[in-house]
This record gives structure tokens, sequence and C-alpha cells, in this order.
């Protein structure tokens, strides 16, 4: 069978449509129903939700979709699922894996979560030292990890972990998929800068996974956790970024709106960054228009690091053209949010969520390491590290 | 009141197969004259501009004739295009009337829009890159603030890029656009001794010379506007230019350079550094390509993408020559290595056709983002 073209992707989501009319179908029943006809994500095989269709031909279907008010699969929701364990699951997972586990996932139905950092591992994830120890078909894993989103609400984690202390960090790693679910499994929120805990701490004591939820050879797991961290990376390329359309945006419409606030030192320093949001707004289109034409460059890589700077000093220059507003804080009522706002909320939430812009998803130090390094071909630093034992590593 | 909207069509801000190819033989020609030991040698001699290397840009590669249509003989391309030419130019910094006259003066008279009499006859000239025509106006001139000389055709001018080069002048003046023999009685063309060493200055003294009057007084200041946006907006290409070339030295530089028994790129100081530049270039890449297709494609947008373009730019090509020298230690310091000719440039270049500063302002104006 030959993959389909737009024009018969059209045409199986016409007839899902009509087959599964969106306004009298339960939205999960929907949903499944679309990930049984190829039309969940259509470059993922037959049989696993897609139909082997280039992955540019996903926005067709979207439209036809979106057009029929059809129920969608909240991606906000189940982000760690869709974007990290399903690509992982799919390039490394057994076929019993792939089909336990990742309908369920894209319909929404199985929440699933990361349990990578740890408070000892974070730049250096390699280091990291929840153990798993093999017990006849088990694996026993006990540790803490760190930072983790909706673990409270998970039904899964795609789970790395120790197997071997004798070898150095990169070779005695392993992948997991944790059951949230174990008795072992502990979740605490931990409350962060704003007031709210978006995130999680997971102590894991005496936690059995059964080897056949193991992702990957033993000792394979830093490969493993590739694939999941490169489809971390932001991936932009889905929509135009319009005018004023990130941090710059609030901060604009207050400038208009109170001109009592308006001072010299204040107008130089928001144009400054008005045009500093503007030309990373038009970097992230250069880079959008690059990967529509097929030559992805390595642009992507820096615009992190840029709108990581932008957000904090652009939120930081709100909260200044605030004055007495600018010393008011919305709530800082420990709260669970469902998903990550970076924009919303008042300035000085703005300014305080955005200092994690430059931390979470690699700090702006490593990335700036990985451009030195890997664009600009500079020498790495000298390590001592690479051919140690992990358990002779200082800690 | 609502600030300036943006356009629904997305700008185009990659380079076309046919830019790459015209990039690849102005680069090829730069290689070939106009190296860093010849562009040194070359400022301190008597003959500043080498007029093989412009005939070689201008006329065999078509060059100076890029924004001319073709019914005038030039090649019915783009600002795109012509961004192109200038972003090499930029990256070699060899001196070359190519923005003073290819650009803004052949803007000047295209915005003129007649196609016959002396404005298209000079179009011709120009496009065939048998003469140099530059604007006299200061370098520093940003649109809108066009200084003028009285109608009689008396007045001091300057500092007036690439003059010294120039065949024609041309002059705003109270009473029209006029073009003006470099050579004529009555004009004195005063070389000056630049910061830039590679864009030479002069002072134009006006007095009571003749000329041919090309436009009225209603048309001229249009035209010189439009003459001079497209110079700041074309500029952002040569400070691009400038930065990389100054970016892919240091990194050079920095590989091979051994202090402490490593290569001193190796330092997480330095990395972070040329990291951080390497940010600024692909930024200002966006900007400029930007600026380029907006004057290429007539945008209502343009003012606005230029005065981005400026305000952006410029820092970043200071920077990155400033980094240039920094982090080539000693040598960098030097007459003997270029890296002074690239800082010299990029001084001079942000304060041309307006500063930061003053293209910040055109975007408060735009965005309604006033000042106090």
């Amino acid at each position: 069978m030959t993959a389909p073209d737009a024009a018969e992707l059209r045409r199986l989501t016409r007839e899902l449509l009509a087959a599964h009319p969106p306004a009298t179908t339960d939205p999960t029943d929907f949903l499944k129903a679309r990930f049984d006809a190829g039309l969940a994500w259509v470059h993922y095989p037959a049989g696993l939700g897609g139909l082997d269709a280039p992955r540019s031909l996903q926005p067709v279907v979207d439209a036809e979709l979106a057009a029929a008010n059809a129920p969608d699969n909240d991606p906000r929701r189940i982000g760690i699922g869709l974007g990290m364990a399903a690509p992982t699951i799919l390039g490394f997972g057994t076929d019993e894996q792939k089909q336990r586990f990742l309908r369920p996932l894209w319909v929404g139905e199985e929440v699933w979560c990361q349990l990578f950092s740890e408070p000892g591992a974070g730049s250096d994830l390699a280091a990291l030292g929840t153990r798993a120890v093999r017990d006849g078909e088990d694996w026993v894993v006990d540790g803490q990890k760190v930072w983790t989103s909706s673990a409270h609400v998970a039904r899964w984690a795609i789970l790395i972990a120790r197997t071997d202390p004798d070898v150095p960090k990169h070779r005695g790693i392993s992948y997991f998929i944790c059951d949230m679910t174990d008795p072992g499994v502990e979740v605490r929120p931990l409350r962060q800068i704003t007031g709210e805990a978006e995130f999680n701490e997971v102590f894991l004591t005496g936690v059995r996974i059964p080897d056949s939820r193991r992702l990957g050879a033993v000792g394979e797991g830093w490969k493993v956790a590739q694939t999941t961290l490169m489809n971390e990376r932001v991936s932009i390329g889905g929509s135009r970024i319009p005018r004023e359309g990130g941090m710059i945006g609030p901060i604009a419409r207050t400038w208009r709106e109170r001109p009592e606030l308006r001072t010299h030192d204040l107008h130089q320093r928001l144009l400054t960054l008005w045009v500093e949001a503007e030309v990373a707004r038009l970097a992230g289109e250069r880079l959008r228009q690059q990967l529509v034409a097929g030559q992805p460059g390595p642009e992507g890589s820096g615009m992190k690091l840029a709108f990581a700077r932008l957000n904090q000093e652009i939120s930081g220059l709100e909260v200044e053209l605030l004055g007495d507003d600018g010393l008011l804080y919305s709530d800082w009522t420990m709260r669970r949010p469902d998903h990550v706002d970076f924009t919303g909320r008042d300035a000085g939430y703005r300014y305080l969520r955005s200092k994690g812009n430059s931390i979470e998803g690699g700090t702006s130090e490593v990335l700036l390491n990985i451009v030195a390094e890997r664009v600009l071909g500079l020498p790495a630093e000298p390590r001592n590290d690479k051919d140690v034992a992990w358990k002779d590593l200082s800690r | 009141m609502t600030a300036q909207t943006e356009p629904t069509q997305a700008p185009d801000l990659l380079y076309s197969e046919a830019e790459e190819d015209l990039r690849a033989a102005v680069r090829s020609l730069l290689a070939d004259r106009a190296d860093a030991p010849t562009v040194i040698a070359g400022t301190e001699s008597d003959t500043p501009y080498d007029a093989q290397l412009w005939k070689a840009l201008a006329a065999d590669i078509g060059a100076a004739g890029l924004l001319v249509p073709e019914k005038l003989g030039g090649q019915g391309a783009t600002h795109r295009e012509a961004a192109v030419v200038v972003e090499e130019l930029g990256r070699s910094v060899a001196p070359a009337p190519y923005l003073t006259s290819s650009v803004v003066a052949t803007e000047t008279l295209l915005a003129l829009g007649a196609q016959d009499g002396p404005v298209g006859g000079l179009l011709a000239e120009l496009a065939a890159g048998r003469k140099v025509a530059v604007l006299a106006v200061p370098f520093s001139a940003a649109a809108s603030d066009t200084p003028v000389v009285t109608g009689s055709l008396e007045g001091t001018l300057g500092p007036v890029a690439d003059a010294a080069a120039a065949d024609v002048l041309l002059v705003p003046t109270t009473d029209g656009l006029y073009a003006v023999a470099a050579d004529a009685p009555g004009v004195a063309v005063q070389p000056l001794v630049p910061l830039d060493l590679t864009r030479p200055l002069a002072t134009v003294t006006l007095t009571g010379a003749a000329g041919t009057r090309l436009a009225d007084a209603g048309a001229t200041r249009p035209a010189v506007d439009r003459g001079l946006l497209a110079g700041a907006g074309l500029l952002a290409s040569e400070q691009l230019g400038l930065a990389e070339w100054c970016l892919t030295e240091t990194v050079r530089h920095t590989r091979e350079r051994h202090q402490f028994n490593r290569p001193v790129g190796s330092f997480q100081s330095l990395k972070h550094r040329m990291a951080q530049l390497w940010l600024e270039v692909v930024s200002a890449r966006a900007a400029a390509r930007n600026a380029a297709d907006a004057l290429a494609t007539s945008s209502p947008d343009a003012p606005l993408a230029v005065a981005v373009a400026q305000a952006y730019c410029s820092k970043v090509a200071v920077h990155a020559a400033e980094e240039c020298v920094q982090l080539h230690g000693g040598i960098g310091m030097t007459w003997e290595h270029p890296a002074h000719l690239y800082l010299k440039r990029a001084k001079a270049d942000a304060n041309a056709f307006g500063t930061a500063g003053r293209h910040r302002e055109t975007v408060a104006a735009l965005m309604e983002l006033p000042a106090p």
C-alpha cells in the first residue's frame, strides 16, 4: 500500500466525520475512532494511529477536523506523552509495548510524565543516581526525581535509572516505563518561585518494574534518552507568530494605555527590547520557512536562548514600568495549574516564571556550549569524567 | 490611533538559488581582487578604489544595474539581490561605491518615476557601470532629515561618502534635485580623513555650480527619502556580512591559537561570547532579509522593517567587530591584521543613514509607542 496523499487524507477524514459526527459522538470515542482510522498522527505506522504518510500532511487532516468542530486530545495536557514518550516508544519499544501504550497515550486516557532530572543530576543528567537492580523478572528501583510535570496526574512515566555503577556514567543507564500507581511511587508537589506548583518531586522506593517494560537494551538507556531529549527541543514550524505576539505584547499595551507611567529612560529601554523581540520573531519566522523549504539549519538551537533572555528582560522592565502596581502580586496561594502559562497572569508572575526559561529544557549556559561546539566547531573543554566508573565520580 | 498593522503576506526571509549564485560570483571576484592585504594597501595609496574591481562588479557581473529596469539597461532585479551583493561587500570591506551609487543614488533617481530624459539617461549610465553617482548629503543623514542647499547650488556638504569616486553628484536643493558633474566648474570635492578607511569621505563645496534639474522641489523630498530608506535597509546586509566575517575569523583564530596548552577557543568564557555572537548574527540575518524583502516588494511595512533592521544590525556589527579585536588578543590591535578595517567600518556604519537611536524613534512613531 502506498502512502496516502493530501486528497486521500481529506477523503478519509470526511469519512471519519461522517461515521462519527462530532456533535453526537462522545469525545473520547471520537478520538479512538480517529486513532483507529490512522488520522491521529499520519506519519506513524498503520495500526498505530498513522498511515505512513509524510508528517507535513498532518495539517490537511487537522484543518478538516477543526472546520468540523471535532474534539482534540488537549495536547497541552498530554504534552510529555505526545512529545517525548511516544517517539521513544515508537523508536525503541517492542510491538507489544507499542500496541499497549500508544493508543491510550494519544487519546489522552493515560497521561505520561518524565522521570529524568534528579537533585544531583541537572545539566549533568548522565550522572544520575537512581538505581535499578535486577531481581528475577523485575527491576527494583530506588531514588529521587525532580521537576516532574504532570506526575500527580500521570498513569505512566518514562524513567532512566542506573543499572551498572561500575562503568562510566553514560554506559550504565537503562530506560524503563514506570507505573505511577505502584505503591513505591510517592509524588509531592514542588512549590516554586511563583507560589504555585507546576512540578513535582517523585520518590521511588522499592518500585518493581517488570523487565518487559524496559525500552531498549540494558545499558543503552542514554542512547534511548537522546531520542526523548531531541523531541523536547521546542518545535517551531507550526504557525507564524504575530507581531507583538509574545511577552512584548502586554508591556506595549500598557505603554499605550497608561501615558502617566512613561519616562524617557523606560522609553529607550522599551524600544530596544521591542526591536529585539521583533527581530527574534523574524528569526523564528525565518527558521520556520527553512523547515518548510526542507532546509533546516542550526538556528533552532539559538531560539530558546533568545526567547529566555527576552522574556526575562521584558517582564523585568514591565514590573518597573508599573510603578506602584509593580509592587503588588496577584496571588501567592499554593495552586496546581493544569498547564504552563508563560505569558498569563500579571507582570510579577511573568517576571518570576520567566526565570525558569533559562534553566528548564537545558540551561542557557549549556545551550551556549552546544552552539559553540556543534554549530561553530569550537573545541570541548577538557573533561575528567568520561573514562571514570560512575561510582568513582565526585558528588 | 492604531499602530502599524502587520502585512498578511509573510516576508520571504530565505535566499533563492539565483541569489546564492549571485553571491558566489561576487564572493569569488572579491576573493580574487580584494583580499585583506590588498585592501589594506589600497587604503594607504592615492587610489582607494580599484577601477578593475568596480568594472568587474558593476558591468561584468551586472551588479550596478540590479535595481534598474531592463528597458533602461538594468537587470530588472530587486533589493533582495542587491542586498546579497552588499552583504558580500561587507564581508570583504572592499572599497566600492556600490551602496552609495548603485543603491542610494539609483533608488533616488528611480523614485522620480521618469523613464526618459536626463533621469533615464543617467540611470542607464549607472546601470551599465559607466558612471558613478552619489547623493550629496552627509553619510549620517536618515530619511526625512535631508539637508538641502539653496537653489543657486551654493554651499558646503559633507561628509559625503564615495564623493571622490563620483562622476555625478545628485544635489537636493530648495529648488529641486540637480545632477552636477563632479568635475564641473564651481564644484570642489575635498577628501577628508575618514574613521573608516575603506569608505572614503569628502566635503563637497558648491560655488555657483551649474547642473541639470532632474525634479522640482515637491518631487525631490520623497525621492531622496526613498533613496535613503533603501540605503539604510541594505546597509543592514552590509552589517550582516561584516559581522559574519568577524565571527568566522574569530572562531578560526581561537581554534588555532594555543595558550595554557589548549586552544583558547576551548575556554567556556570565550565560547559563550562567540555563541552569543552567532545568535546575534542569525538574528541580524532575519532582520536584514526582512528589510530587503520589504523594499523589494514595496511593502507598506518597509519603513518599519528598515528601522528595525538598522536599530538591530548596527549594534550587532559593532559588537562582532569589537569581539573580533578582543578575542584575537594582541594581533587584533595591529595594522597588519584586517580586524581594524572591520571595526572601523562597523563603527562608521553605525552612524550612517541615522543611528540606531534615530531608527528606534521611527519604530516608536510607527508602532504608537510615544515618548513621555
